[in-house]
């Protein structure tokens, strides 16, 4: 026997500690005391998201959304809403609201998410494409093939106002139209999968939830432009997307959403699979192609640009894989309801993989113009045990490291530019006052310096002098000299490299020597890092008034550095000591000092 | 399967949408959906999906199709599962590991009670503004 109605009581961590549980208590007992136990259950959810208004109460099926609850609610709640069937008003977030269903419509918070990529993600099963096609799956394919003639797809999507989601953001419309104008003949049309800074996967996600919406993308490309032929350059180390990638190419064949003839509408497209090695730089464009080819990943200089030689040196467009996930909404829709979506220069949502020291990590999509504030508090539930946030990463190892101040700064290309940060794909790394930017810095500059594929001397040697310098910084040797080096070199690297990887390369050092100044003058003139995170200048000692002798860091100890008697103070030894910081960790009495 | 004309696309997605409506899809009320992408199944989705089949089989439950889908964006939380039942409202569970899976078959479907502690809320789903 199913219930009749269910009281949700948030069990997040905020609300229990905001007398949630008793809330929740005082629920079932009036429940219990009404005589509706067979007809009502109260349950105890996970965190819902809205904890500044909390404890949140919900009530199904009819999806009333009760905020700031306390026990003594519990039987208004009941008496009134559950069995009179009347709202409760001076409870809603809407306070003026009277009708009984009053859901999450009104409350801003919940309509910060808008999904366009992701809109069958987590949604139809991805293995099978009649669960695509039942969600208007190749629809927009066919409304191309039969009532829309190429220039008029090319000019749907320049108004549509689309621009490239890889992180450079070259309008998509304008992409199209370069390869179209080519003379006719063999033109290809490539799908760029090759997702690899740390902390992304977005289009692994939606190839993996929805990738026949890639595929769909791509055929509407190619008719575009003139293309016959697809490839999907995916990296090797996302086997389930290139799984149900195959999956889905094989499923499209056999009803001739691929192939020759499709649809029985003269117009022929065929995809296949080309497997990178997981090299960062192949996720430049003219890299890639190189790849493709069997060469070497390798940029070249630009122009001539793909849309005029590209691959085997035909007309060729590379789009990234939440850029054509856009597309069949687009051909659907129109570009003028696209255009709606965003901010003046940025159109439409931007997917982003949420990660850091974030309660709620999460793959999610926002309009263009949402702020950081709202992303990381509001969606992504703040920072993880109630610390200070210090700065947000956007764009990877190519992106810049964005401060407090800009918190409220709304999010598009442009305005990331401006503090000197990027769009990037859409990792979006979340850093708290446990961090030391420095430290940051020279993570990802080591990443950098790993990848860079060595060809010109900018990003080559620019990248290794950046790399050390950081490392002197964090050792505690580090002098002004090295800053104003550093800053020299980037800027060399900025102008003067290749490819994109060596030209945004020195990002995330030019944004933390102008925000985080302060930092790394304190690891030069004080050698002092206080976050704790560079070893070298770190001690650790021990309090002999407040070590009781319990011996949990001796036990810890992986060099055996610290002694001492049971029961009495314990000592470490400086010399041994390898600053793994366990017994920092390990003491209950706040005994080990870290300085 | 020959291949489609374009009849035959309109005429596929005609039905697909219709037993998708009537959420019944080959003669199942209720539905468990599992996210499988990369996230989910490192956190022990493919588990948790063999856990809710092997119990259903034990169960001799034979009306509940259990379905797999991509990431839901929950990553904080994964495994998530979905779940929907006839006149019960549609619940996302997140961190559900094997043992909660069974519970889901055993209090979710057979005695229709919401699961404690588990039920997280879906981000925005709709494109249509």
């Amino acid at each position: 026997m199913a219930y009749k109605q269910y009281i949700l009581v948030c069990g997040g961590t905020a609300c229990e500690s905001n007398r949630g549980i008793a809330l929740f208590d005082a629920l079932k007992k009036a429940v219990a005391e009404n005589g509706l136990v067979n007809d009502v259950q109260v349950v105890r959810t996970g965190c819902l998201g809205f904890c500044e208004k909390g404890p949140i109460v919900k009530i199904l099926h009819q999806d009333t959304f009760y905020v700031e609850v306390t026990p003594e609610d519990a039987e208004v709640i009941v008496k009134e809403h559950i069995i009179k069937g009347r709202v409760v008003s001076r409870l809603l977030y809407d306070k003026n609201q009277s009708k009984i269903n009053v859901g999450i419509e009104g409350i801003d918070f919940y309509q910060k998410q808008f999904r366009i990529v992701l809109r069958n993600c987590g949604v139809i099963d991805p293995d099978k494409i009649d669960e695509y096609i039942a969600r208007d799956g190749y629809k927009a394919l066919e409304k191309v093939l039969f009532d829309m003639k190429p220039q008029d797809v090319i000019d749907e999507v320049s108004k549509s106002g689309l621009r490239g989601r890889g992180g450079a953001g070259f309008p998509t419309g304008k992409k199209w139209s370069f390869a179209a104008l080519q003379p006719a003949g063999q033109k290809y049309m490539v799908c760029n999968a090759d997702e690899g800074d740390p902390g992304a996967y977005m289009d692994r996600s939606t190839l993996e939830g929805d990738p026949h919406s890639v595929l769909e993308a791509m055929a509407i490309a190619g008719y575009a432009i003139g293309a016959s032929k697809g490839f999907i350059y995916i990296r090797a180390e996302y086997p389930l997307a290139i799984q149900r990638l195959e999956n889905a190419i094989a499923q499209a064949r056999e009803y001739g959403l691929l192939g020759e003839d499709i649809l029985g509408s003269g117009f022929s497209f065929d995809i296949e699979i080309r497997l990178g090695a997981g090299a960062f730089v192949c996720g430049e464009e003219t890299a890639l192609l190189a790849s493709i080819e069997g060469m070497r990943g390798m940029p070249r200089p630009r122009p001539p640009f793909p849309a005029v030689k590209g691959l085997w040196d035909r007309p060729t467009v590379i789009n990234n894989v939440e850029t054509l996930a856009n597309i069949p909404v687009i051909i659907l829709k129109g570009g003028l309801w696209f255009s709606k979506i965003g901010t003046a220069t940025s159109k439409g949502t931007k997917v982003f993989a949420l990660t850091g020291k974030i309660n709620n990590s999460g793959l999610i999509e926002v309009p263009m113009g949402t702020t950081l504030r709202e992303i990381i508090f509001d969606i992504g539930g703040g920072i993880r045990g109630g610390k200070a946030f210090k700065a947000a990463q956007t764009g990877g190892p190519s992106g810049g490291m964005i401060p407090p101040q800009f918190l409220d700064t709304p999010i598009d290309y442009e305005n990331l530019a401006k503090i000197g940060s990027i769009m990037g794909s859409g990792g979006l790394i979340v850093m708290d006052e446990d961090d030391c930017i420095p430290n940051i810095a020279k993570f990802y500059l080591d990443f950098t310096v790993d990848e860079s594929c060595g060809k010109c001397a900018p990003c080559r040697i620019g990248g290794r002098k950046l790399l050390n310098y950081l490392d002197k910084i964090c050792d505690g040797k580090g002098t002004h000299e090295d800053i104003e080096n550093m800053r020299e070199i980037s800027e060399a690297m900025s102008r003067a490299s290749l490819c994109g990887l060596g030209q945004t390369a020195s990002n995330p050092v030019q944004s933390s020597l102008r925000y985080f100044m302060d930092e790394y003058k304190e690891h030069i003139d004080g050698k002092k890092c206080r976050a704790g995170k560079c070893k070298n200048l770190l001690r650790y000692t021990i309090d002999k008034n407040k070590c009781v002798g319990c011996t949990a860091c001796a036990r810890v100890c992986p060099v055996n550095a610290i002694a001492g008697e049971r029961k009495q103070p314990h000592t470490i030894d400086g010399e041994k000591c390898i600053k793994c910081g366990q017994c920092y960790e390990v003491c209950k009495f706040h005994a080990v000092n870290r300085a | 399967m020959a291949k489609l004309t374009l009849d035959d696309l309109r005429k596929l997605r005609d039905e697909k949408q219709k037993a998708i409506e009537k959420r019944d899809p080959s003669n199942k009320d209720a539905q468990i959906i599992v996210g499988m992408g990369t996230c989910g199944i490192a956190a022990g989705a493919k588990e948790t999906f063999n856990a809710i089949i092997d119990e259903l089989d034990a169960k001799g439950i034979s009306h509940v199709l259990v379905r797999q889908t991509g990431c839901m964006g929950l990553c904080h939380s994964e495994p998530t599962v979905e779940v929907i039942v006839p006149n019960m409202p549609v619940v996302i569970y997140g961190n559900v590991n094997a043992e909660v899976g069974k519970q889901i078959v055993n209090d979710h479907i057979v005695n229709k009670h919401l699961i404690d502690n588990h039920i997280c809320d879906k981000p925005a789903m709709d494109i249509v503004r």
